[in-house]
């Protein structure tokens, strides 16, 4: 994904001359093309994302359009403040990319992984949250946040995910897409998850239950058509994130849900523990463990769809 | 330019208005607010460039007062300068009111940035250098810091990056009254030396006496000056500057003046006319 998005962004801003990408020393290499061509428009800010993301918020408000990029923990809890006062308060279009979100870089330990990331920004006013779900996403979803008149949070993964979509999709803010239609379950994923949420439904359908797999593209704000017309027509609608169950989609389903009234569904939130993975491992081995993974996240909407019905 | 003599009758008119709209408001940092209005008056009657009937012009200099909670200094300074009809300083803090104890961005025309929180005001101003850079517009940033907010780390994150970018069309000044919301400044952190941290860090550094015009409109005048350093002007000042009995006492950080205190400081000040 992170190659799509250094291939996106050069692009569009050779389309858009206001955009300005600001790196925190990251992506050796990985944006020679976009700074030979557009050297005026790039800026190294060094290990200090404090301050890049100050300055972002300064080049907004002087009518330019940042991109801040890093690892998502440096790049969102790090800088929480600075989010909070220097972009959502002052209400300017900066998108904030965090590469290597959830727990992409699961060996790299909790410093690296991104689990929180999601509860603690979706409490912030005025900014969308934008979650593409592989690498075909990544283009059309930096083209929406370059759209927005306000703050735009992107959460990437890494590199190498499995590519869902044949050719770009459509991107549209507040809106779910639907990857596949079914009759009996309804499985919301979210970023990279959606993959094994499709891989889940292939499962599914072996058992003969007919799955919904929706790639929610924005988590603020929420497609609360696509949830009502969901939770509505299926007995189980499943969200699957790389993401604590506290704060994520899960939560912010829940919380519509709580709001919006009774409803047929019952919500099966499928996320990461409310705990620190300390130990070593691979991004795949901790989805394991985790229960990420498609036969495990198959077996737990089978089992309640089979109690729900 | 302005006379001297002009400006410091400008800054007496200030603090006088400043410290009864602390009174009315029961609002305090009425001696951080004192301390730096004469940076403030050096800002904006010579040193801005900026025009009051058109706030908004992408080419005018931007000017952040990065110390948030000193907002009336701020206020009365840009109502006095014209940008908005200072009997909108009768509401201050009153509910529902556009002027809060801390600066919200465009509350009023003229604020550049919501601030209040520290250590926020130089990174903003170093992304409004860049842009104006990148379009090539002659915009000058000014920065107003607090010399307690120079403990704040995302300061020095900035201090290191404006240099190695030449960015030396930002300029800070530093309202270095010695004094921290609960105790000195140069013994709660490590703050001394000042001016030689900023000149390690690849900063112009000067120091002055931050209440006397000629130093200030020299040391904030023939910026940017090609050099690719930003400056940094440290300037010693009185928190509680004007009012004898508010001067250096630290009290006066969180104290709100009685109606008396308010007439005794007016007489001092020159403007024995109460307002409120």
């Amino acid at each position: 994904m992170r190659n799509a998005f250094a291939a996106s962004i050069t692009d569009l801003a050779a389309k858009d001359e206001r955009l300005v990408l600001l790196s925190g020393d990251i992506g050796n290499r990985l944006f020679d093309k976009y700074r030979e061509r557009f050297p005026t428009r790039f800026y190294n800010c060094g290990v200090a994302e404090a301050n890049m993301t100050g300055m972002a918020a300064g080049l907004a408000l002087s009518g330019l359009r940042p991109f801040t990029y890093t690892i998502t923990p440096f790049a969102t809890t790090r800088v929480i403040e600075q989010i909070r006062v220097d972009i959502c308060y002052h209400n300017v279009p900066v998108v904030i990319v965090g590469t290597g979100s959830g727990l992409s870089y699961a060996s790299l330990g909790p410093t690296h992984h991104s689990c929180e990331d999601i509860g603690i920004l979706r409490c912030f006013p005025n900014l969308t949250i934008l979650c593409p779900a592989d690498a075909m996403e990544v283009g059309p979803a930096i083209e929406a946040a370059l759209s927005c008149p306000g703050p735009v949070y992107i959460r990437l993964g890494k590199k190498g995910e499995p590519v869902i979509h044949e050719k770009p999709p459509r991107f549209e803010i507040g809106r779910g897409l639907v990857m596949r239609d079914g009759t009996d379950v309804c499985l919301l994923g979210m970023g990279t998850m959606t993959a094994v949420a499709l891989e889940a439904a292939k499962l599914l359908a072996a058992q003969g239950i007919a799955a919904r797999v929706v790639s929610m593209q924005t988590v603020k704000p929420l497609d609360e058509r696509l949830l009502a017309e969901s939770f509505n027509r299926f007995p189980v609608v499943a969200v699957v994130e790389e993401h604590s169950v506290i704060g994520g989609l899960g939560s912010a389903v829940a919380e519509w849900l709580a709001r919006s009234g009774p409803r047929r569904g019952m919500l099966e939130a499928i996320g990461t523990p409310d705990a620190f993975i300390s130990e070593a491992g691979s991004q795949q081995w901790m989805r394991e463990r985790c229960g990420l993974t498609a036969p495990a996240v198959a077996e737990r909407i089978a089992a309640r769809y089979q109690a729900a019905r | 330019m302005t006379p001297t003599a002009v400006l410091a009758a400008i800054s007496k008119k200030i603090r006088a208005r400043v410290v009864e709209m602390s009174h009315v408001a029961e609002t305090p940092h009425l001696g951080s607010s004192l301390s730096c209005i004469d940076m403030i008056v050096a800002a904006y009657w010579a040193a801005l460039r900026i025009d009051p009937s058109n706030p908004l012009d992408p080419n005018r200099d931007r000017f952040i007062l990065s110390k948030g909670h000193a907002a009336t200094a701020l206020y009365v300074t840009l109502a006095e300068r014209g940008f908005f009809d200072p009997a909108l300083l009768e509401t201050y803090n009153e509910d529902g009111a556009v002027l809060p104890e801390h600066p919200g961005l465009q509350c009023v025309p003229g604020i550049e940035a919501a601030t209040g929180s520290l250590g926020h005001g130089l990174p903003l101003a170093l992304g409004m250098a860049l842009a104006a850079r990148i379009e090539g517009r002659p915009s000058r940033c000014l920065v107003l810091m607090s010399d307690g907010e120079c403990e704040e780390g995302s300061v020095w994150e900035a201090a290191m990056f404006a240099p190695a970018q030449k960015l030396d069309s930002v300029t800070v000044m530093i309202d270095y009254n010695k004094w921290q919301a609960t105790g000195r400044s140069d013994e709660i952190m490590a703050l001394a030396p000042l001016a030689e941290k900023w000149r390690a860090f690849g900063w112009d550094a000067c120091e002055v006496d931050g209440h006397d015009f000629d130093a200030l409109l020299a040391a904030l005048d023939k910026r940017p000056d090609g050099s690719g350093r930003p400056r940094a002007i440290i300037c010693h000042t009185v928190k509680g500057k004007g009012v004898s009995f508010m001067e250096d006492d630290n009290n006066w950080h969180y104290r709100i003046p009685t109606a008396e205190e308010v007439r005794k400081a007016r007489v001092e000040l020159g403007q024995p006319e109460v307002r409120a």
